[in-house]
């Protein structure tokens, strides 16, 4: 069973290098198609990827450590980015990722026990002119404030 | 033809329910039985009316905003497809001060066109610039961008028609035209504007750089931070290789050009432009001593023009206009228009484009309305993090690039972020360390570990701790960055860390705890 798992995901794996590997420069997006595939860059991927460029792995892991996009570890199911750049500071940004943590009780690049909600800073999401801002997934949220924040936290925990 | 009902689909909109207006608009025409449909466009640029509505009349177009879904039935109660009046009409946006006041070359079709449609922008303007540029000799481009005085927005200002010179008359087999468009300078918005309201200007101007330069391969890197930007751009480059503008011969010239995209990672030191290579290439984005230069050896070694997305999307209109009308814009020698956008604790904020020389002042006050908040100004940064804080009394700054730098400040990107008088500039230092902190690539000392001791020292400033010596230490720091590091990123942000301890002193003495009152 456990070996089954293990292959479905070497599988996946190989597919994603195998689709990319061919581009110049491809390890960039190789790690964010692995990274679209299992939310994150598993351990097992990078022999694979190593293997398919002609890189040793520790060049592999270098890339991947370097980018603050690449997560080692699965994120829960929804990712709340919120900006901590200046012109979101200067609308009150640093006051409600505050308010953020306090209500899901974990810091930035922490998850919540009931694995709803990773928390993630970011710098600069172009809505600058209409700060705060912030993403929850793909989904850019301007104008961000408490009770947009309730209603997103509401709205996922229930 | 069905009437166009225009719904931007730029992120100020889309973050702001645009998608679910669009929709509820196309249930009412579908239930009121109307010829209507519905255009996603970019955006104007005026951030504050956003989600803005348009809709085209025989008089020309009406503006709506900032519209939310439970606006719509009402909008249409009041007659939208005639321009009806209603308590968020805004009548004819090309009327409104903010826009009116603008000279906008570079974003003359942003939130106009349909930026997905090829039609729409040739109707507008497009493809001119192009056409002049295939029937010229390359050298005769790269004089008509010379002549413009271009310089490079993204920061450094560097002259765009040197570099496509030194591209240009490189022996290679392979040269490249890269779009630096990871625009991560906080308060900065114009390349992504561009992406999703524009993106076939970006497109133009490549392969004008590319027949300039003799080079036939492009990217643009996105930063990973704009997923609606990488959807247009991507759908947009589709479409120009499918009506044979992109590939093997360039509207049915001998020309090849062909762009994709790439995406970045999170990581602030890629829009450097040698740590921007590095990346494209699949290492850590570490700056790269130079020279050599990139326009020598770039990517993959061969000879690149690197240029940010605006100096890019500029060359359009200067080959269409030719580059003296360019240069007629401007002052000094920053010629030309500029792309301002204006940002942060701001009443009118958004993008304004205009000829250098406004001044600082003119710019938050006239056009920004001051604050949201609507307290007091108490202190502006110009150019991103490593941009320096602007008191009240230097508003008479003009903007250009050698007024700036006479003050101890930089352009940077044009961005431009507003704070009032709740700001707290120590506060806002140690931001500057600690992202400093962050995004260090970690080649210099001066930079990775500068910037760490930075935020310690802040720290005990704050806790009241040997104020006096620790200032000076920060002083020192600073000194120690600006001359021992390699790019601008250890470089200059001793700008936002100095200009705040100059210019707000008192926020970084010890406070004074206020005595209870009896
Ligand atoms: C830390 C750092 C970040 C930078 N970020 C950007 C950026 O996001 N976009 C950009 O166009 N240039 C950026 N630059 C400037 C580039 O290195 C380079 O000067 C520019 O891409 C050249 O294009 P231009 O001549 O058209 O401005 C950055 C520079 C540094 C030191
Ligand atoms: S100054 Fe900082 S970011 Fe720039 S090269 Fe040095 S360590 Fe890297
Ligand atoms: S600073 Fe927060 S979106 Fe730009």
């Amino acid at each position: 069973m456990m070996q089954a798992a293990g292959t479905e995901v070497m599988q996946r794996i190989t597919d994603v290098v195998d689709a990319l590997k061919e581009k110049d420069g491809a390890l960039l997006p190789i790690l964010h198609g692995i990274q679209d595939e299992f939310g994150y860059v598993p351990d097992e991927s990078v022999p694979v990827i190593a293997d398919a460029l002609n890189l040793s792995r520790a060049d592999v892991h270098g890339v991947v450590t370097f980018y603050h996009d690449y997560r080692k570890h699965p994120a829960g199911r929804h990712v709340l980015k919120i900006c901590r750049a200046e012109a979101c500071q200067a609308l009150g940004g640093q006051a409600l990722a505050e308010r953020a943590m306090a209500l899901l009780g974990i810091g930035f690049h922490e998850t919540t026990t009931d694995n709803a909600f990773t928390l993630e800073p970011t710098f600069c999401l172009g809505l600058c002119a209409c700060a705060p801002a912030a993403m929850l997934d793909n989904q850019l949220i301007a104008r961000f404030d408490e009770t947009k924040l309730a209603e997103i936290v509401k709205e996922i925990r229930s | 033809m069905s009437q166009r009902i225009y719904v931007p689909r730029d992120s100020f909109a889309l973050a702001l329910g645009a998608d679910k207006i669009a929709a509820v608009i196309q249930n009412e025409i579908a239930a009121r039985g109307l010829d209507a449909l519905v255009v996603r466009n970019g955006s104007r640029g005026m951030a504050w009316l956003e989600p803005m509505v348009e809709v085209e009349t025989a008089g020309g177009r009406i503006a709506y905003g900032p519209v939310t879904p439970a606006d719509v039935a009402s909008l249409f109660a009041a007659g939208l497809l005639e321009g009806g009046d209603h308590p968020l009409s805004l009548g004819d946006p090309e009327q409104i001060p903010f826009l009116k006041r603008q000279q906008r070359l570079t974003f003359a079709r942003c939130g106009i066109i349909d930026p997905l449609s090829l039609e729409d922008y040739e109707a507008h303007g497009g493809l001119a610039g192009l056409r002049n540029a295939l029937a010229m000799p390359p050298l005769e481009i790269v004089k008509q961008v010379t002549e413009s005085g271009l310089r490079g927005r993204g920061g450094a200002g560097f002259p765009t028609g040197i570099k496509w010179q030194t591209v240009h008359d490189a022996k290679a087999t392979q040269k490249y035209i890269v779009c630096n468009a990871d625009e991560g300078d906080s308060g900065t918005f114009a390349d992504r504007m561009i992406m999703e309201g524009d993106p076939f200007v970006l497109i133009e101007g490549m392969i004008i750089a590319g027949i300039a330069t003799g080079a036939t391969h492009g990217y643009v890197y996105i930063r990973s931070e704009y997923p609606e930007a990488i959807k247009v751009m991507e759908e947009a480059i589709g479409i120009a290789r499918h009506a044979g503008l992109l590939g093997w011969n360039v509207l049915g010239s001998p020309n090849l050009f062909d762009m994709e995209v790439r995406v970045g990672a999170g990581a602030y030191v890629c829009g450097e432009e040698t740590a921007l290579l590095n990346s494209l290439e699949g290492k850590r984005g570490v700056v790269r001593a130079k020279p050599p230069l990139p326009a020598i050896e770039g990517l993959f070694g061969k000879p690149t023009v690197i240029n940010n997305l605006i100096s890019l999307a500029s060359v359009p209109i200067i080959l269409d206009k030719g580059g003296a009308y360019y240069r007629d814009f401007g002052m000094g020698r920053s010629r030309g228009t500029i792309p301002i956008q204006i940002a942060g604790n701001v009443r009118y904020g958004g993008l304004f484009e205009a000829a250098f020389g406004l001044t600082l002042g003119e710019i938050v006050n006239d056009i920004g309305g001051g604050t949201a908040t609507g307290r007091p100004i108490k202190a502006v940064q110009v150019g991103g993090p490593l941009g320096a804080y602007f008191p009240e009394k230097l508003f008479d700054t003009q903007f250009d690039y050698e007024a700036f730098t006479a003050v101890g400040g930089l352009i940077g990107h044009a961005g431009i972020v507003v704070f009032d008088d709740t700001a707290d500039m120590l506060h806002m230092a140690r931001f500057a360390m600690e992202f400093c902190a962050i995004e260090s690539c970690g080649k210099c000392t001066p930079c990775r570990i500068g910037s760490t001791r930075g935020v310690e020292v802040l720290d005990k400033v704050r806790a009241g701790i040997e104020p006096e010596r620790n200032l000076a230490l920060v002083t020192d720091l600073c000194n120690t960055m600006k001359f021992g590091s390699l790019c601008a990123l250890g470089g200059f942000t001793p700008y936002p860390v100095m200009s705040a301890l100059t210019h707000f002193p008192d926020d970084f003495r010890p406070q004074v705890l206020p005595v209870a009152a009896e």
